[in-house]
């Protein structure tokens, strides 16, 4: 750990912070799972390891469905993170899956249930971002989570029938469906009762330009005394309609897994594809992809930073981080054909170059932000209403933010450290230095600093890469895959880690495609650090930690 | 505050002329009937309400560029508004989750007549991506009257300047009041 160079020396009385460099040793991977492997065996638990593992970098356990909960109590007590969990049809019987990460190190855990009336325990009691990814599982595949604490209907609404299952094979994808759709007007929030409590219900259609979602506020006077969120009304399919894709088909779907985040989650679907297939991707194609990836984390950074500023009325902020942005859109255009950077990713590697000319124009325009932002950070730093808005609103604390397993900015702005780049990197971070700025505060003013010191190390990370880009091809010849190839793919998205997981099917057809966005994990956080906070913060908090509604409906 | 003030002097005004559209017109000219149009019809002020109908939030992006200082759309007299009461025209981008299609119908009829509606992004013109499905009825137009439809994957912030100037050109002939 070294002292942030970047961080304006002005400030660093008022807030410790830190930058963690890339000097972790190689994972040791095999030691953590082992040391929980031996556990489980101890606990009397029947855990098989399955060499070599079908999902590599991630280890594989099969166990027996009762041993589930339990597999989860010893884990937890190991600090492994739960980082996601997906079931799968496989015709005679339903595959449930769970992923856990410790030290950078991945482990699936497997079992298999009977296709009638599943049932499992549940990993809920013992990780709270199990809760809403169980009754995802339950809504979509009929599982049914015995000792779930809180197993009301999560994704469904209204649009198919609580016993006929859309993630189950013989559910057709048109589904079955009535001629209109009922509002979801039963669903059992919870409520506050008591002298002066009152409710709020927000949305889902909002007041902004922003994605839907629904809202309830219990309160008293400016209050929040307590929010229940209910997401799923943008859940479009995504993981039926993946079903019978070809992989670069694929890669179009996962790339408006959410729009936001289109590198991302192309990038995931791509690893986890090419892992599945064995496919080496070309050393260019891994640099451009990075290039892409860190040029989504700085206009997505350079918007949220505006908005966060327009939350707190500072109109001029918002402006000026508009402006930088729209600057990096329009470069997008010119060198990779669209602004956002869409269908950039194939199979394989990439569809786009960076033509001769763009190194220069990209370092260019990496060290004019640099420079805007430097300016930037005097003029925001010295508007104490900015501060006094941002300081001590909406606090996660980092015992919170450990037990939610909070991932990328909401995570590193509340003490948690890991980062998929430098944790479990993956090509071309491997060979990058990668710094991740770490707040300890976890308030808004946290999680604003620290997106302004990730902006600045992506600025970093594009720079060094682009001393570096290789030449040569971009992309690999894409192989059939064999039917039933599994692939695992894990990278940093702006917002954090995004996982993925791919099976083909036959004719190197997508049988299952899951991608778990990090909105997923830190919406649950929202509803905690908000609690105490006066309900005009609410726009703030809820920017703060900016998650994905679509990445999360799926 | 001073630095403020010299940060905010030296970016200047960066709003720009509209470039140019097809047929040898320019937008800027368009832009004036626009305004025009907007003037006479709207009383200088148009209200649109964006509804987010199961979109990837990828159009979003581009329809909030358009307020960002280069496209500066408020210079048009039109205006993003909280509530669909105060609407003139609903811009809804898709496809419609099924589980927004009851939310989506009460907002159109929340909206008071006349009003149209901008159906945006390939998805909300005709499913996109998704199409249609279990969890997604497709189109805007499988749900409520479309009166102009905006393609794009996400559709750039000119070719929504120029889908509301399509829009706001139209003959009074072919326009359906409600």
């Amino acid at each position: 750990m070294n002292q942030s160079e970047e961080f304006d020396p002005k400030n660093s009385d008022r807030r410790v912070s830190i930058t963690m460099e890339n000097t972790h040793p190689p994972t040791e991977n095999v030691d953590v799972c082992r040391a929980l492997f031996t556990t489980l065996i101890s606990e009397g638990i029947k855990a098989r390891p399955i060499t070599p593992s079908p999902l590599p970098p991630a280890d594989l356990i099969e166990i027996e469905s009762g041993d589930w909960g339990r597999t989860a109590q010893q884990a937890s007590a190991q600090n492994w993170r739960w980082a996601g969990a997906w079931a799968e049809d496989r015709g005679t019987d339903l595959a449930m899956n769970a992923c856990l990460e410790k030290q950078g190190g991945y482990l699936v855990i497997r079992t298999h249930l009977p296709a009638d009336n599943p049932s499992l325990p549940s990993h809920a009691p013992y990780y709270w971002a199990a809760d809403r990814v169980e009754r995802h599982i339950q809504d979509l595949f009929g599982i049914c989570f015995a000792d779930h604490p809180d197993p009301k209907r999560w994704i469904r609404h209204q649009a198919w029938d609580e016993n006929t299952f859309p993630l189950r094979k013989d559910f057709p994808a048109g589904g079955q469906v009535p001629a209109s759709t009922p509002p979801d007007n039963d669903y059992p929030f919870l409520k506050a009762h008591g002298a002066s409590v009152y409710e709020i219900p927000v949305g889902p259609v909002h007041a902004g330009i922003i994605e839907p979602g629904h809202f309830r506020f219990q309160a008293v006077g400016e209050t929040v005394l307590h929010l229940e969120e209910r997401l799923g009304y943008v859940h479009k399919g995504i993981e039926k309609i993946a079903e019978g894709r070809d992989p670069l088909e694929l890669v179009k779907l996962a790339g408006r897994v959410s729009g936001d985040t289109t590198v991302g989650h192309a990038w995931a679907a791509c690893m986890a594809m090419e892992r599945a297939a064995k496919v080496d991707i070309p050393p260019r194609a891994a640099y451009i992809r990075g290039l892409l990836a860190e040029r989504e984390r700085v206009i997505n950074h350079l918007w949220d930073l505006g908005a966060l500023c327009n939350d707190v009325g500072f109109a001029a902020g918002y402006y000026q981080f508009g402006r930088l942005r729209e600057l990096w859109l329009r470069e997008n255009q010119a060198l990779f054909d669209h602004r956002l950077m869409m269908n950039t990713l194939v199979p394989g590697g990439v569809g786009v170059d960076v033509p001769p000319e763009a190194p220069v124009r990209m370092r260019d325009s990496a060290a004019s932000l640099r420079r805007e932002l430097d300016e930037l950070l005097t003029i925001l730093d010295a508007n104490s209403s900015l501060e006094d808005r941002f300081l001590t609103t909406g606090v996660l604390s980092s015992e919170l933010a450990s037990a939610l397993g909070a991932l990328g900015y909401v995570g590193r702005a509340s003490g948690r450290t890991f980062d998929v780049r430098r944790d479990a990197p993956y090509s071309p971070y491997d060979r990058l230095n990668v710094r991740v700025p770490v707040e300890s505060q976890g308030d808004v003013a946290s999680r604003f600093w620290v997106r302004y010191k990730e902006l600045r190390a992506a600025l970093r990370l594009i720079e060094q890469m682009l001393a570096d880009l290789p030449p040569g091809e971009l992309a690999a010849e894409w192989p059939s895959s064999p039917e039933g190839a599994e692939g695992f793919g894990a990278v940093e998205g702006w917002r954090g880690e995004i996982l993925c997981y791919v099976r083909f099917g036959a004719d190197d057809r997508i049988s299952r495609y899951y991608p778990r966005d990090p909105s997923v994990i830190n919406w649950p956080a929202l509803e905690k650090l908000v609690l105490g906070n006066i309900v005009p913060d609410f726009p703030v908090c809820n920017k703060s930690v900016n998650g994905s509604y679509s990445g999360h409906d799926l | 505050m001073l630095r403020l003030y010299g940060k905010i002097f030296r970016t200047g005004m960066l709003t720009e002329r509209v470039p140019a559209i097809p047929k040898d017109e320019t937008v800027e000219r368009e832009g004036a009937r626009l305004k025009a149009v907007i003037d006479k019809r709207f009383r200088s002020s148009l209200a649109i309400r964006q509804v987010d109908a199961g979109s990837c939030n990828g159009c979003e992006l581009e329809i909030h560029a358009l307020n960002n200082v280069y496209y500066n759309v408020e210079r048009f007299g039109v205006h993003f508004v909280a509530s669909p009461r105060h609407a003139d025209i609903l811009m809804v981008t898709g496809p419609v989750s099924r589980h927004m299609e009851a939310a989506l119908k009460r907002t159109y009829e929340a909206t008071a007549d006349p009003k149209w509606v901008i159906a945006v992004g390939d998805c909300g013109v005709c499913g996109g991506e998704f199409g249609v499905s279990y969890a997604s009825c497709g189109a805007v137009s499988n749900v409520i009257p479309v009166d102009l439809a905006i393609p794009g994957c996400p559709p750039t912030p000119i070719d929504l300047l120029r889908g509301l100037l399509t829009l706001l050109l139209k003959p009074e002939a072919n326009r359906t009041h409600r």
